[in-house]
Parts: C-alpha cells; structure tokens; sequence
C-alpha cells in the first residue's frame, strides 16, 4: 500500500491531468534545435560501425585483435554490457511493480525504451563476432533433412540465444503494449492528419473503455510476469557463457547471481544517466523529481554493495579453492599483475565509487550524480573486460598465453551500437511519450491536495 | 506309338526342330505386335531418353568446361583416390635423407621417411618435409633463360658448346661450381665432362663446410673424411658446439641414434649423459643434461685442458693442465669412466680445434667402437680453400667461365657481392638452378634442372649406403636435368641420364650382391626400396697418429675485447637454400619460438643492465639486428642465425631477416662461423618479431614433469607423484564413456622429445594446414595443429628447458565439445574429438574452453587471397594439398584430428584384406617421420598396443589432468641424466 505522506509528492507543481499530458507531449509536437544536431551526430557514430561491421563480414574476424588464445575480445564485453545495461528497463518495471513502488511511473517508459534498444545493440554482437554469420540460422533448433541435426541442447550459447530472443520479445511487448494509451492520447491531440493515421495505427483503436482497460492491466500482469522471470534468467544464462567452462576465472557458481546484480546495477546507472538528461533536456523535473533520482541512488548504494562482496567473495573463493590457476588468476594476473588497472578500475569504480550516494549533498547535486552514473557504465564495462579477456589470455598452459588488445574495427563496432543506442534514444525521445502519460496520471490522482483522503489502491 | 512327322528335319532331329519352331513363332509374333502398335514400349523410352538428354544438353549448355579427364586406359598401378608411394631420396643444403614420396593421382603431396635406410631410419627433418612445396614454388623457372629471357634448349645449347669448344681450344679454363655431390653417377657424369673438356675443372662449394673436419682427419688418419659418429653407442656424449640434433653434418640420423640411447621404459634401461659446451641455445644444447655457456673463442682452450686432464690422468704427462674457464673436472671423470663408450665431436670449422678432438676420442678409445673410420659421411665435401683460390683466379681472369649447379655463393660467400660481378663479367656463366637465387641472377645463362622429385639420380651418402632417387610426377617445367646438359655438350647427342643411372648401377654395383642374378631385378629392387647396402662392406678402418697435434694444443691468446658473435645456421632454413618456402619459414625455432625472421640472442643479464628487451633494436658492427633476450645465451656473446636476409629467393623469402653469411670469415682455408671484437650498441628503435610463444615459465605448474635418471632407476613414477593423487581423486558423477571397438590414443615420451619441430611441417603437409604470414603469427593465430611449447626453468643465465609437443588432447570428457551451440565437434565412438567444419558457424566458444589451446581458427580466408601470398595463392603452390584433408574456409575451426584419412584409410584396407588392424599400422603424419621416435600412436583397447604400454609405464601422466579432461594422450615424464 502507498503512502504519499512517507514517499512524498511524486509530481511537483499541482499540474491537472490535462496539463500532465500536454507537458509530457510537448517534445513530440516541438522538436528542438540540438535534437537534430544529435541525432546527425548519432548517425554518424552508427556510419561508423556499419563500416567497421562490414570490413568484418567482408574480410573476416582476423581485422579484430582476438587470437587463438583469447578468442573473445570487445565483441562480448560489449555484448554482456549491453545485456547488463537492458537489463534495467524491465527490472524496473517489473520489480517496483512487483514491490507497488509507485514512484518508478515516471521513469519506467524511459527505462524500457532503453532496454528495447540496448537489446537490438547486445545483440549485434554475437551474431557478428560468428565466423561465419550467414550461417547464423545454424543455431535455430529447425527441423530439418539433415539427419535431422539438431542444435546441441548443452551448449549455453544455445540457452543464451533462446534466452536473449524471448527477452527481447517480452520487454518490446511489454514496453510497446505500455504505450498504447498513450499513442491513443497523442492520435487524440494530434493537429496532422499524418501523425493521427501513424498513432492511430499503433494505438490499435484504443477508446480508452473500462474493458479495455481491464484487459490493458491485465495483459500488463502477464507480460510483467513472464518478464520478472526473464530479467533473472537472461543474466544467469549469460553468465553461464562462463561459468560452464573451465577456464579459471570463468568456472565459478558465484556467476549467475553476481550477473543479475551486475546487470541491474549497471541498467539502473544508466537509468540514471538517461533521466537526468532528459531532465536537463527537456524540462521534465516536476515529473522526475529530484527524490526520484535519489530513490534510485540508494538503491544503487545497496547494489554496489552487493556488487563488493561479489568481488571480494570470488577473490576468496580463488585462495579458498587452492586452484594454482585460481589463485595466478586472481592474485598474480588481476589484483597484482598484468590486468591490475583493469581489475581496480572496476573494483573502484562499482564497489567504492557508488558509496559516495550515502551522502546527501552527492545525491542532490545532479551534476555528481551523473558523473557518477557514467563511472559505474566505465567501471561495469571494465568488470566485462576483466572476466573476458583475463582469464582467457592467462590461462593452463603458459606457453599459449597471449595478449589481446583491440584494433579500430572492434572499437568502431562498439562506437556504432553507441551510436544506435543514441540515435534509437533520440527517436524515442522525439516520437512517443517519455513518460507514461496514463500510469503517471494514476499516481496524480492521489496526489491532489485537495483528495485529503487516501484510498487504498485498487490494483498494483 | 505312331510317329509322325512334317518333314525330314523332324524327323532327323527333333529336339533342334522344336527349338527352331518355336523361336519362328516368337518372331512372327513380336513382328505383328510391332506392325501393329507402330511403335513399341522401347521406343518409346528411346525417344523419352533423348529428348530429355536434349534438354539437359540445351540447358546446361553454359556450363564451365571442367579440365579434369578420367582415365579412359587406367594406368596399371594407378587407382583415383590412392595413394602410390615412391622410394627417393632427399639431399640438398648437406642433408641427406632416404625418404617415401606419397603421389596421388600423380601429384606428390606428401613426404614420409623411409624404414628401410639405415641412415636417416624413418625420421625425417623439417627440411625434408618441406622440400614437396619447393616442387610447386613459384620462383622455379619455367623455361631456361639467356640473360633474364626466355630461350630454348636447342639455342642454348648451341651457344654454350660453341663457347665451350672455343674455350677448350683456347685452353681458357672453366669452373663447374657445384656443391656437394653425394651422386656415384653424377660423378661419373662429370668426370665424362671433364674429359671431353680437359679445361674444366670440378669445385664443390658449400655453404657452411665441413672442412675443419676434413683438415683434421687428414692429419690424424691421412684422409679427408667426415668419420661415422654412432651416437647410439655412446655412453657419454660431449658436443663443443655441434648442434647435432638440429643441423650439423647427418642430424637426422644423430637425433635417432641419440634418443634410442635415451629410451626408458623398463627396469635396467640404460641413458646416455650428455655433455654441451656452446654458446647460443641451440636444439641440442637444450637437450643437453649439462651445459655450460661459454665464447666461442674459449671452445678451444677448453678442449686443451680436457685433453691434458686426461693425459695426466692416463699417466701420459705430468705437467700441469692449462686453466680452463668452465670448471670440466667432473666431465673428465665421467668420459674416462667410459672409456670406449664416449664420444666428443665438435661444430667447430676449424683444423687444430679438430685435431684436439680426434686425440682426445683416440685417448679415451673411441675410434672403432662410437667412431668409425672405416665408413665415411660424403655430405660435407665443400673445400673452402679450393673456392678461394677459385675466387682469386676469377679476379685475375684466369677463370673465364663459371658452370653453377647447385651452390649459390653470391648468397652464402662473405665476399658474395664482389662475386656477384665477377660472374657478370665472365666470358660465360651458366646456372643449372631450378629457381631463383642470387648466383643464377647473376649467371648469363639459366638452364633450370628439374626438382629432385622430378628426376633421377642415386646418392652415396655414406661410404658403403646407396639409395636412389626417382621422379614421381612428371617434369611441371621445361626442364632438363645437369646430368643430360653436361652430357649433351660433352657430346652425348640424346643424353637420357635414366639409362645411363641404370646402366652405371648394373656396371657397379650390380656386382656388389648376390640376390639377384638380373640386373634388372636388382635394379627392381633397389628402387622399390630405395636404399641398398652391399653385404660386404668395403672400408677398412684407419690408424690414428698425433700429426699436427703439437701445434693444435698450442693456445693462442684469444683477444678479450668487444664481442663475440657466433653464427649458427637456424632449424628450420638452414643454410637458407629454401627461403621461399613459406612451411619453413613460419616453422618456429624450437628455442626462440620465432618465425620469419632471424635475430640477435643476446645474454639476459646483459639485457637487464643495459635496459634491451625482445624486439629492441641493437647495431651489432653498424648491423641493425632485432633482439631476442636469450636464456642460457653466454655472456658477452651474440648469437646470430645464418639462412636470412635472402634477395632473390621468390615472392615468400626476399628480404626476410638479414644476410649473416657476409660476417663469416675465411681462416686457414675454411669458413669460420664465429667473430670476435664486435660492436654492439643499444638503440632506442624497435622491430616486430613473430614470437609464437611469449611467456616462458611453467609458474610452477606440473606441466612437463620430470626426474632425474638416477631416481628413475629408484622410482619410476619419480617425478610423476601427482598422477596417483589426480588418479585418486577422479570421482565423476556421470558414466564413463565406453569405446566398444577402437580407442585411439597417442603417447608422447618427452624425454625422447629433443624438439626439432619437424611434426609440425609434417602435419602441415598432410592437414592442408595454411600459412598466416609474419603479422599475423605476431598476432598470435599460428595454424599448426601440433606446435612444440618450450619452457625454461631455473637461472636464466643457463636454464634448462622444455620441450613438449601439445596437440588436440582428444579428451573424452571434452570441454570444448558441450559448448558449441551447433554440435560441430562431437566425439565419435573411436574416442576421436571430430570437427564437422560444414557445421561450425565460428562462435570460438571452443578454443575458449580449449585449456590446451590446440583450437585454431580461420580468421581470414588464407587460400586464394591475395593478402595471404604464399603457398596457397596460386594453382602451382596448391597442387601440394591433399585431397583427402578439406581445405577450410574462412571463419571455421579447425584442429588436429590424429590424422582421420589415415585411420580411415588403414581400416577400409584392413577390412577389404579381411583381417584385424595391426598395431602400429596407422602412423598419423606427426609419428610417422619423428626423428626421435618420441611420438606413439595405436588402440587403447588393445592391451598388447605399444601405446597401450605406454599408457601404463610408471612415467605417463595426463596433460592437466586434474581437470578431468580425460585426455588420449598421454606424456611421459622428462627423465634427464645429471650426474647425481
């Protein structure tokens, strides 16, 4: 049960429902200056990739810095950082749903589009980082005259594939079917006869009928419910990638949890890094109030907490395994050796960093908290590197050791899927509504001053 | 019964006039079915057969004209799909070796030894593995040449023998320029030359001689000879700088000779010690079990004071032994309580430091016994003395022609460059050479021999061993062998030198045994064989005087200052003559682990101080060189390899490296390979080595495990402990897989191991495996499918080290193989780990998980593509793959597979003979040519198996086995023999 007296007024400055819509659908009708100028620069970065992605497909994964020894490079540190980063957007939704943490209405919509975009760039990845991936439907457990020849079940990039398709189809659907109400506000104010026929399309005829509604909540609950399992299992199974190997550093039970948490941790810094731009961008501070950022600081101060006792619990478990090559790989290869900037970049970073958040004067100034955001980003892609590539490049045999480093086609891959997220951020910015304008209302109501009286909420 | 008849016949012959009656009623009767219908069911299927042959002639009108043809008269022994093997033998750059050349469909594609020669038995080199691709190198000429164009024999040939005649007439004298000819027939032919033209005269040149040697045995036996070494009968070895596993006179033949006197299996086995004073790492000094780093200049003062250690200990003198820098009591204890069973030898060129050898195997009772005088090695003929003074008379013109076949001075000489005009001004110059190099770019003349597989010849690499060579495909060139041009101008009008082998070989040698009373027969024989030795061996050993001793033993003063650099000729090129071949020039040194390039290895401690690191830059006498920091190299020495820094060598070998040759000096007559008082200066730049290896310590792993032979002889599983515990703790949850009918396995003896590298050409040639060039092995993605880890351990400044052969492991609890998401690497119910490359999609998940690291993969597309220009850009270098093993594409993973097409292949034969596989019948590439006899393949499930045997000798462990891999190879431990 909710109450706005412990929580706070969610939305500032006494703004009637009619005033929240028009406030939040402003940007749609007006599209400023800077978005163009960022967009082109978007699209630049996206140009980019393409180029580095076909220099890939057109001449082979031997234009990127991997060898026989390490032979995942930037492709999968950045394919499990973007997982990690989808992750937030369900998670939010999700889980404050599941916990009726009202607050999360304002940020949730932002959150999902995120992740619907940081799942398109995630999956970029393995498809491309394939030697040869016109051969990707491989994977697909198709019937076929072969025999038939079937996937091989055991494999974890088969749970992974199975896993990342239906994620990425549960939170499009859930983000998208979240928004019908909303295109049907936008078809409703729409002056264009263009932009009526497009939203009216996507708003699938919404009238906006008790029935509907009904079904609307309830399509909600199941998306939501199958959506809460997926957020906990597409990690794990990522993080299965690894731990169902047998190179040291990678053969750990501790993966699947410290995975979630990771990824929640690194999805709900990047939240952060989203709402407060969008604040700052587009005036939406009466919506994404400054005890909403707050909110999601305290958690991340929990999270990163977490995230120390992962790190220093894997440290021990290595010493406590009495594994030599655990213990090279923790101690003489990562926390002393070869990869130490790595490993304390990421363990300040995440760990440390973060724990600035207990202090009130941090969370209130937005400046710090964004710069922090961008931190635990860094410091989450660095945890990615220090699983990926030192435990490859340092692993059993000595003799195969071998460095990695990236060449500019693998940074150009990466520099193009930031520029898609950018470029599918600012489409999003610019073409459906930043906040969900109905849920938002939900939590209006209560909060009218003149409503004295609290009711019960009927549902969430 | 009343009998009627028709007519006569009926009556006659009732039977035959049934028949014929009833086959006329047929006849009637198909010819009124066929009048009536018009046409029958056959014609109608005629008619459907045609049209829809029209059609699909008519449609597929545009298709490519293929050039392969079927045999329509099959020849006899050929049969599509296998494999014919030819006995031949190999010998080039000294290097004799007797060999089996594999043909597929008239294409040899492979090369394998021979168990029948007594010389190189079975093993093979490196080298001589490689030797098939030079056959389709691109740099071989393709017609012969008149100053850099093309030409026909019969111009040429008209040309030179008028010049020749005129010459004679002039009596202007003429060089034919060889190197070593081990070829009885060969010079036979040569001597016909020379006495239709009294003017020529015979040089042979090599590029590193053996002429110390034969200066030596000259002034102690009265003969120039390289003796016979019997490494396998010496207890105690002690080598000055002979690198006598890697490339010094017959390695071949010494690596087998040597790990057959280093073989443990059973109680009682005995081990030779072996003893290497040297100045690099080279291979044999890191098989050594003691070594001791010295200068090159120190080689000989040492010797002197072993051999007055000796004298004094023998009673023979009383004064006191010269002070030697490396401490060699323990060695002097050790070779005279082997009196007889010890063997010295020495790499040195020089006379005197040769002489001192000789006396000291004569003091210790060596000859007769591990050195036979009574049989000579022929590969080291080269007289350096005789090429000096050849050199000097080409400078005042008293030469006026040059005949070259087979020496390349202008690259190998140090004065190559002044030579080099000097031939260009010649009145003639001629080169036999089969490909480009930096003498035939400097002849007039270029009149290409064929390849030595695609010719005739024979060889007497040994006084008393012959073998014969035979072409197994057909000339790819217009080529002509030396043999027939020397004997078309000394007047042969159709020389034909395979009549002339055959007819030489019934003159001579015929006689020499009693099994066959045909020549022919004999000649049968000895080319299905390759290899004959005579029952009665002719050679009668030599005595032994001290001439020459009095001045060996004299010690000069060696200058102290500066460096001391010591050129050694590199495993894999040699003396360079096979520089375009791209297989031995990514071929790793077994010590450096670097390939396409050679380097200065340089001292650690020197390294240290002076801030230098691999791929530092230094100028050794104004030299850029790159740096290798060397282990074990000693100090205020520089080792250098001889081999590089080719300038006509074809697309793969021009300018690889740098050209060592031009600081080798001439001494007392012969090449000497090691300089004193050099500068060497630090520089700030840098060069990029293809290092294939980068980190050399186990970091205490029990990777190579090992022992001592004396608590061997206590303990068999000694240093193998771990083995029982990891045994003990193999607790699985899962069922053991069960191989119901064979279990391929493959056990590696590291201590027979001496790390030549020549599994990983072998496996090259036979697995279609491709060369990535130098960047790419830098970046880590060398394709071997067997590669040889080196480790060091102990001080660097004289560490021990490591070999060990790491291939696919074959585990049957394979990590690799439950990861892949697509099942392209399943396990098969041999035990075998397989991969389907048409299934593999390239997620490298294996070669993540692999923890051997044996996975590679196709990062580009390395066949046809001009970024990747080597063996397999062009038509000619790809005849070489064999058609058995698929050539990969792009984006795929491959790995070693135990060789499959020839487990395969011995099954199908042994299930049309009807019979049970034999053990040791299938010999995977890498087994069957090691030198070492350090690799054993066979069934599992065959108690009696010699790997069977292996797998339960106290010393086999498991590569990383506590992981449970379950690995089917198996290691044995390094045993060394240090004095305990």
């Amino acid at each position: 049960m909710y109450n706005s007296k412990v929580r706070g007024r969610l939305i500032q400055g006494d703004k009637s429902f009619g005033q929240i819509s028009r406030e939040i659908l402003a940007p749609i009708d007006k599209t400023p200056i800077w978005w163009y100028f960022a967009f082109l620069v978007s699209l630049g970065m996206f140009g980019f990739g393409l180029y580095a992605k076909y220099i890939t497909v057109s001449t082979g994964i031997g234009t990127w810095g991997v060898n026989n020894s390490s032979a995942w490079g930037w492709a999968i540190i950045n394919f499990v950082w973007w997982i990690g980063i989808g992750h937030a957007g369900t998670a939010f939704s999700i889980f404050l749903l599941i916990l009726r943490q009202k607050w999360r209405t304002a940020i949730n919509r932002a959150a999902e589009a995120m992740t619907v975009v940081a799942v398109f760039c995630a999956s970029l990845f393995p498809l491309l980082h394939m030697g040869r991936p016109w051969l990707f439907f491989f994977i697909f457990p198709y019937p076929n005259t072969r025999g038939p020849l079937w996937v091989n079940f055991n494999s974890p990039l088969f749970w992974d594939f199975v896993a990342i398709s239906a994620y990425l189809l549960i939170s499009a659907s859930f983000w998208y079917f979240g928004m019908v109400p909303d295109f049907a506000t936008i078809r409703d104010t729409a002056k264009s006869k263009i932009k009526k026929a497009v939203y009216g399309f996507f708003s699938f005829g919404w009238t906006g009928s008790s029935k509907e509604w009904l079904r609307f909540e309830a399509l909600s609950f199941v998306l939501g419910g199958i959506a809460a399992v997926l957020v906990v299992s597409v990690h794990s199974i990522v993080s299965t990638d690894f731990a169902v190997s047998v190179v040291p550093g990678w053969h750990t039970t501790i993966f699947p949890p410290y995975f979630v948490i990771g990824a929640i941790f690194s999805g709900f810094a990047m939240v952060l890094t989203l709402v407060i731009t969008m604040r700052g961008l587009y005036k939406m501070n009466d919506f994404i109030t400054d005890s909403h950022v707050d909110a999601v600081c305290r958690v991340l101060i929990f999270i990163s907490l977490i995230m120390g006792t992962a790190y220093t619990t894997e440290i021990f478990m290595a010493w406590y395994s009495g594994s030599d090559y655990e213990m090279y790989m923790f101690f003489q290869n990562r926390l002393f050796g070869d990869y130490a900037f790595e490993f304390w970049a990421m363990f300040v970073s995440n760990a440390v960093i973060p724990q600035l958040f207990w202090f009130k004067a941090v969370r209130r100034r937005m400046w710090m908290v964004f710069v922090i955001s961008i931190i635990i980003n860094i410091g989450m892609w660095f945890e990615r590197f220090n699983i990926v590539i030192t435990s490859t490049s340092r692993d059993f045999l000595p003799a195969s050791w071998a460095n990695y480093s990236p060449t500019w086609v693998e940074v150009g891959f990466f520099v193009g899927t930031l520029g898609m997220f950018l470029a599918g951020v600012l489409l999003f910015f610019r073409f459906i509504p930043m906040i969900a304008i109905s849920e938002l209302k939900s939590v209006a109501k209560f909060d009218k001053p003149n409503n004295g009286q609290l009711k019960p909420a009927s549902h969430e | 019964m009343t009998q009627y008849w028709r007519s006569l016949e009926e009556l006659n012959n009732p039977v035959e006039f049934k028949k014929n009656e009833v086959k006329l009623e047929i006849d009637a009767k198909r010819a009124v079915a066929k009048k009536a219908s018009g046409s029958s069911r056959r014609d109608f299927l005629k008619v459907l057969g045609f049209s829809v042959a029209t059609a699909a002639v008519v449609a597929s009108c545009k298709r490519p004209v293929n050039k392969a043809i079927p045999f329509l008269v099959k020849p006899e022994e050929v049969t599509p799909g296998m494999a014919n093997y030819y006995a031949s033998s190999y010998f080039q750059g000294n290097e004799y070796c007797s060999i089996l050349v594999k043909v597929r469909d008239g294409r040899p594609i492979k090369i394998e030894g021979n168990d029948l020669s007594s010389v190189s038995q079975r093993g093979t080199s490196a080298r001589v593995q490689a030797s098939v691709l030079d056959l389709y190198d691109d740099a071989r000429f393709k017609t012969p040449l008149k100053r850099g164009d093309e030409t026909s024999w019969a111009e040429a040939d008209e040309y030179i023998q008028v010049k020749l005649d005129q010459l004679k007439k002039d009596n202007k004298k003429v060089v034919l320029l060889t190197s070593t000819i081990i070829s009885p027939t060969t010079k036979k032919v040569i001597q016909e030359f020379q006495q239709f033209y009294p003017n020529v005269e015979w040089l042979q040149y090599d590029a590193v001689s053996a002429k110390g040697i034969l200066k030596a045995s000259e002034l102690s036996f009265g003969k120039a000879f390289v003796p016979d070494y019997r490494f396998d009968k010496a207890k105690v070895i002690v080598s000055f700088g002979a690198d006598f596993l890697g490339t010094w006179l017959s390695s071949v033949e010494y690596t087998k000779a040597y790990s057959a006197g280093r073989k443990l299996m059973d109680k009682g086995d005995e081990m030779n010690r072996h003893y290497q004073f040297e100045t690099g790492m080279s291979l044999t000094g890191s098989n050594a079990d003691v070594r001791f780093p010295i200068k090159p200049s120190e080689e000989k003062t040492i010797l002197t004071a072993l051999y007055y250690q000796l004298m004094q200990a023998k009673d023979f003198i009383t004064i006191a032994a010269p002070a030697s820098p490396v401490d060699i009591t323990g060695l002097a204890e050790d070779l005279l309580d082997n009196e007889g069973s010890s063997l010295v030898v020495s790499g040195s060129n020089d006379a005197d430091t040769q002489v001192l050898v000789n006396a000291i195997n004569n003091l210790l009772g060596n000859y007769g016994k591990t050195i036979l005088t009574e049989s000579a090695l022929n590969t080291h003929a080269g007289n350096d003395e005789n090429f000096e003074q050849f050199l000097a008379e080409l400078k005042d013109k008293k030469v006026a022609a040059v005949l070259c076949w087979g020496a390349n001075p202008v690259y190998n000489h140090p004065k190559g460059s002044e030579l080099k005009t000097l031939i260009e001004a010649a009145e003639l110059s001629v080169s036999f050479s089969d490909r480009k190099d930096e003498t035939t770019a400097a002849c007039h003349w270029v009149l290409p021999e064929p390849h030595y597989l695609e010719a005739w010849n024979d060889a007497e690499p040994k006084s008393g061993v012959y073998s014969l060579a035979q072409p197994t495909i057909s000339k790819l060139f217009d080529s002509r062998q030396g043999q027939e041009t020397l004997m078309k101008w000394a007047g042969v009008e159709a020389p034909n030198y395979y009549e002339y082998l055959k007819k030489n070989w019934s003159d001579e040698f015929y006689q020499l045994q009693t099994k066959y009373a045909d020549p022919r027969l004999f000649w049968n024989d000895v080319l299905q064989k390759g290899v004959f030795e005579p029952e009665v061996k002719s050679g009668e050993a030599l005595s032994y005087t001290e001439n020459g001793l009095e001045k060996a033993v004299q010690i000069s003063e060696a200058s102290t200052d500066g460096w001391e650099v010591a050129l050694y000729q590199s495993v894999a090129l040699k003396d360079g003559a096979s520089g375009n071949n791209p297989w031995l020039q990514e071929l790793p040194d077994p010590i450096a682990k670097i390939s396409w390039d050679n380097f200065a290895a340089v001292p650690v401690k020197w390294a240290e101080e002076n801030g230098v690191q691999n791929e530092s830059v230094i100028t050794l006498n104004g030299m850029e060189l790159p740096v290798f920091v060397q282990p074990g190299q000693a100090a205020g020495t520089i080792s250098v390899a001889l081999g590089y820094g080719r300038e006509v060598a074809g697309k793969v070998g021009d300018n690889v490296g740098k050209n060592m040759y031009a600081h080798v000096q001439v001494k007392d007559g012969a090449k000497q390979f090691w300089f004193s008082g050099a500068k060497v200066e630090t520089t700030e730049k840098t060069f990029e080595l293809a290092l294939s290896q980068t980190h050399h310590s186990m970091e205490g792993r029990p990777i190579v495990r090992e022992t001592n032979f004396n608590e061997w002889q206590l303990d068999p599983t000694s240093g193998n402990e771990l083995q029982e515990e990891h045994e003990e703790h193999a607790v699985t949850l899962y069922p053991e897989q069960e191989f119901k009918g064979h279990h391929w396995g493959m056990a590696v003896d590291l201590s027979s191991c001496v790390g030549c590298g020549n599994c990983a050409i072998s496996c090259q040639a036979e697995n279609n495996v491709q060369v990535i060039g130098k960047e790419q092995v830098r970046n880590r993605r060398i394709m071997h499918w067997i590669r040889v880890d080196r480790y060091f351990s102990n001080e660097p400044e004289n560490p021990k080290v490591f070999h060990q052969p790491v291939m696919c492991q074959h585990c049957d609890n394979a990590p690799c193989e439950n990861v892949c998401p697509v099942s392209a690497t399943p396990h098969s119910d041999e035990g075998l780990n397989q991969m389907a490359y048409n299934r593999c999609v390239g997620t490298k998940y294996c070669v993540n998980n692999c923890p051997y690291k044996v996975r590679r993969f196709n990062w580009f597309k390395y066949v046809g593509n001009d970024e990747f220009d080597y063996a397999s850009n062009s038509d000619l270098g790809r005849m070489v793959l064999n058609p058995d093993v698929t050539v990969r594409s792009r984006g795929v993973v491959e790995k070693c597979s135990f060789c499959v097409q020839r487990i395969q292949e011995k099954k199908a034969e042994a299930k049309v003979a009807g019979r049970m596989l034999e053990d040791g019948e299938i010999q995977p590439a890498c087994v069957q040519s090691c030198p070492a006899n350090a690799l054993v393949f066979g069934d599992l499930n065959d108690p009696n198996s010699k790997i069977s045997k292996h797998f339960k000798n106290e010393r086999n462990y498991h590569l990383l086995e506590e992981l449970h891999t379950l690995p089917s190879v198996g290691y044995l431990t390094k045993v060394r023999n240090k004095k305990a």
